[in-house]
């Protein structure tokens, strides 16, 4: 029962979860937007106490649920397990022992450098981001060639059935998500949850919470004739038959032992406390969690004085400039609080139905690769959209109401007449005038009855239209990033007029 | 029937065996057809009324829809829904207006009818705020989308200067007949857009436009073979300032006009003109219509047409 329950949650949490990141007709509804913030790291980065209380309260009370039922990179590699069952029905699983150093030792490396600003080796392991990756670059872009596909068999077209643009916004992303994509599956597919168990600095911290858990699996030694059938089903590889013990730090409760016992001798029950045998039966754990205590409590702690220190950067402009800035999504606040915040998981790339965000390169720096920036060459930033504000469950781009958006100055437009198809052509054009939605480039009197762009930067809100709609090779418009976000001047509202027209004119 | 008729016939019967069967069909229908309407008014210019209402008077004196439209014909409709904008801010066509001239072609027996635009902003969001797809969904069209270049034919266009072929929307060459139902507002680029501006919304590449002068390409899009059987403007609110996108409410006026034709120059000329009252624009600074002109596209010298004005 406990089983099958597990089974139906984590199934619908990971159809959920993978069709809102593909989801480009937005048929799911908003909310489901949910399952991206009760994920740890997001919340973690978010400051999401609530989310953070109920995670910690669930993993003390039960242990690693979250790793079973919502992450969703966990409920993947059931998948792949399972798959792997149906072409060997007799897989088996045998205890292994715990490999405590490597897993408390990454959570602790991938804290520090977290802390110390290179946010990417935590967004390479986390399993949420992962995910997300995976989702938005592969999954993302088949789903869209299936529609693809159906439209054009179908032969008819409307505006609830239509065919879309696959674009693959960034190589380096996809081979990132494609090679993970590989090493999870296999993984999964071989070894069931090894990646959890070793290297995933989720399932490091979650594990060692969840020794405190009140309720565990616990053997009945008085029935248990040491059979092993419980072990063979353990995609952990957490029970010890041999002593009859569970490594509860590695079990991610997923109750495939509990059906497998026909002496009814293993169960899930109420037991405080650190299971004894547990602790004394691993040569050298106490040591490694001293060192886990140490470093990852250490660091939890600086989380604060970290986000304390970032701030006081930006206000006094200590930030590094390079020579061309990026352009960061609308309520990311600045480059810095992006790169502190963002673990790459792609939601807004994917959400975003303007396609102008893309996973960036080395834009931002080494370790702000594949965060998310605006790039203009498939689209711009819509002046009343605010989807990636209210996407990112990160806190790294924060929300906007659109009037906050309409002010918000991602980045400044930059005007090169000797590029300008009026200047070189002596024609009309005016193709970034026309997008501009605050006329921050308006069309100014040139000669012979041409009209010339004019920029006013300071009404700008950077979303890039002018620069996308330019025709000219190479473009006489540009938008600069803003490393740190600014608030654009309102325009000037033109003379409203009330005229009454009552003759035709000609 | 003189020489000239007798010679495009055979051109045209000529070409029929290179093309589909229902393009030939549209082309000698529509030359009858405009022929035909010579009869009748060139223009008729409405002020004063609700956009449908307006509509309803101008197409009476045009003969009736039914002119333009036969029983089951595959109908097309392009209004302006370039921007993700709301009815009142008018960088759209108005939906009401657009609804009417659904109701009325399903009203003289259209097979279907069929809505579309290459929009500039994200098309759905441009379908949806427009209140364009709403209304003429009701109303019993059927909106396609423009939003990939596999919609779109290559069509050579013989008569133009710069553009010399262009991709065309399928929903256009596939139609019996289409109406074009541009919206009067000013354009930083082309100075204004009417109904000969509306014409780069059928197409792929507008890019192009741009890059080849784009007063001189918007008059040769309108060389096309297939013209609109009639162009029916917008003029009910009026972006006066800030177009084609326009910021605020303070761009728009309400003018309530509604000009009717099948010459696109011509009735181009009179929405200008019209416009000339609100905010001062002399026709000859907007050039796509004299080099539409030059391209034999339709007149601009108004008085030489019988045009009928009427005041709600």
């Amino acid at each position: 029962m406990l089983r099958k329950t597990r089974i139906a949650i984590a199934f619908v949490m990971l159809s959920l979860i993978t069709f809102y990141f593909i989801d480009f007709a937005g048929l799911l509804p908003h909310k489901t937007q949910l399952l991206t913030t009760i994920q740890l790291v997001p919340a973690l980065l978010a400051l999401n106490i609530g989310v953070l209380i109920v995670l910690l309260l669930l993993t003390l009370l039960f242990g690693r649920v979250y790793c079973s039922v919502i992450c969703p990179l966990g409920i993947w590699q059931d998948v792949t397990e399972r798959i792997a069952k149906l072409f060997n029905k007799k897989k088996k699983y045998k205890f292994l022992p715990a490999r405590n150093i490597l897993r408390y030792g990454l959570l602790a490396i991938v804290t520090i450098a977290f802390l110390s600003g290179f946010t990417l080796l935590l967004s390479l392991l986390e399993p949420y981001s992962i995910f997300g990756r995976i989702a938005s670059n592969i999954f993302h872009p088949a789903y869209m060639y299936g529609n693809n596909v159906l439209v054009k068999i179908l032969g008819k077209f409307s505006s609830s059935l239509y065919i879309v643009e696959i674009a693959v916004r960034s190589i380096f992303s996809l081979v990132i998500a494609a090679v993970s994509l590989l090493i999870i599956s296999f993984l999964g597919y071989k070894y069931g949850r090894l990646y959890c168990n070793t290297i995933c600095p989720v399932g490091s911290l979650l594990g060692f919470i969840s020794k405190f858990s009140l309720f565990k699996i616990q053997f009945d030694e008085s029935k248990c004739n040491s059979c092993g059938a419980c072990a063979t089903k353990c995609k952990s590889s957490c029970i010890n038959v041999k002593e009859h013990q569970i490594d509860n730090s590695r079990c991610v409760t997923c109750f495939n032992c509990l059906p497998a016992c026909k002496k009814n001798a293993i169960s899930f029950k109420y037991a405080p406390g650190i299971h004894s045998k547990t602790a004394s039966a691993e040569e050298g754990f106490n040591n490694s969690r001293r060192t886990f205590l140490a470093l990852a409590g250490t660091g939890l702690a600086a989380i604060p004085l970290a986000k304390a220190q970032n701030t006081m950067d930006t206000l006094n402009g200590k930030k590094p400039y390079k020579k061309l800035h990026p352009l960061s999504p609308p309520g990311s606040i600045s480059a810095k609080h992006m790169q502190d915040h963002c673990t790459a998981c792609h939601l807004c790339v994917s959400r975003c139905p303007s396609h102008v965000l893309k996973p960036s390169f080395t834009e931002y720096g080494l370790g702000g690769i594949m965060q998310p920036m605006m790039s203009f060459d498939k689209g711009f930033c819509n002046y009343d959209c605010t989807v990636c504000s209210h996407t990112c469950p990160n806190g790294a781009i924060l929300p906007l109401t659109k009037e906050e958006k309409h002010t918000t100055q991602m980045g400044r437009v930059v005007y090169t007449m000797p590029n300008c198809l009026v200047y070189t052509d002596n024609t009309d054009c005016g193709a970034c005038s026309e997008y501009c939605p605050t006329q921050a480039v308006t069309m100014k009197p040139y000669k012979d009855g041409l009209s010339i762009p004019s920029v006013n930067p300071d009404i700008c809100v950077g979303c890039g239209a002018c620069e996308y709609a330019c025709p000219a090779q190479p473009k006489a418009i540009n938008v600069e990033g803003n490393t740190i976000q600014l608030k654009a001047k309102p325009f000037e509202e033109e003379q409203k007029q009330d005229v009454k027209v009552d003759s035709f004119g000609f | 029937m003189d020489r000239r008729d007798f010679l495009r016939a055979l051109a045209l019967s000529g070409l029929a065996t290179t093309v589909k069967p229902s393009e030939t069909f549209d082309l000698l229908m529509q030359t009858n057809e405009s022929t035909a309407s010579k009869k009748g008014y060139d223009m008729v210019a409405v002020i004063g009324g609700e956009p449908e209402v307006m509509f309803r008077h101008a197409i009476k004196e045009m003969g009736g829809i039914g002119k333009f439209v036969k029983k089951g014909q595959k109908v097309t409709i392009k209004p302006n829904i370039g921007w993700d904008k709301v009815p009142e801010l008018a960088s759209n066509t108005n939906p009401k207006l657009v609804a009417e001239v659904v109701r009325q072609c399903i009203a003289a027996g259209a097979r279907e009818v069929v809505v579309f635009d290459h929009s500039c902003d994200d098309w759905r969001k441009c379908y949806k705020n427009s209140g364009i797809e709403e209304a003429a969904k009701e109303a019993g069209a059927r909106m396609v989308p423009a939003n990939e270049e596999s919609y779109y034919r290559t069509i050579s266009l013989p008569h133009a200067k710069n553009l010399k072929t262009a991709k065309v929307h399928q929903a256009i060459l596939d139609s019996d007949v289409w109406i074009n139902i541009p919206v009067l507002k000013t354009h930083g680029g082309a100075k204004m857009t009417i109904s000969m501006k509306n014409m780069m919304g059928i197409v792929w590449d507008r890019g192009y436009f741009h890059e080849n002068d784009l007063q001189q390409c918007i008059a040769d899009i309108c060389t096309l073979s297939k013209r609109p059987v009639l162009n029916v403007v917008d003029a009910y609110r009026v972006m006066k300032s800030n177009g084609p996108r326009g910021r605020s409410t303070s761009d728009v006026v309400l003018a309530k006009g509604l000009f009717i034709s099948q010459d696109m120059v011509a009735v181009d000329t009179a929405a200008v003109k019209f416009f000339n009252q609100i905010t001062n624009m002399p026709v000859e600074q907007v050039a796509h219509i004299i080099n539409a002109s030059q391209l034999k596209v339709g007149n601009m010298n108004l008085d030489k047409m019988n045009i009928k004005r009427i005041k709600l």
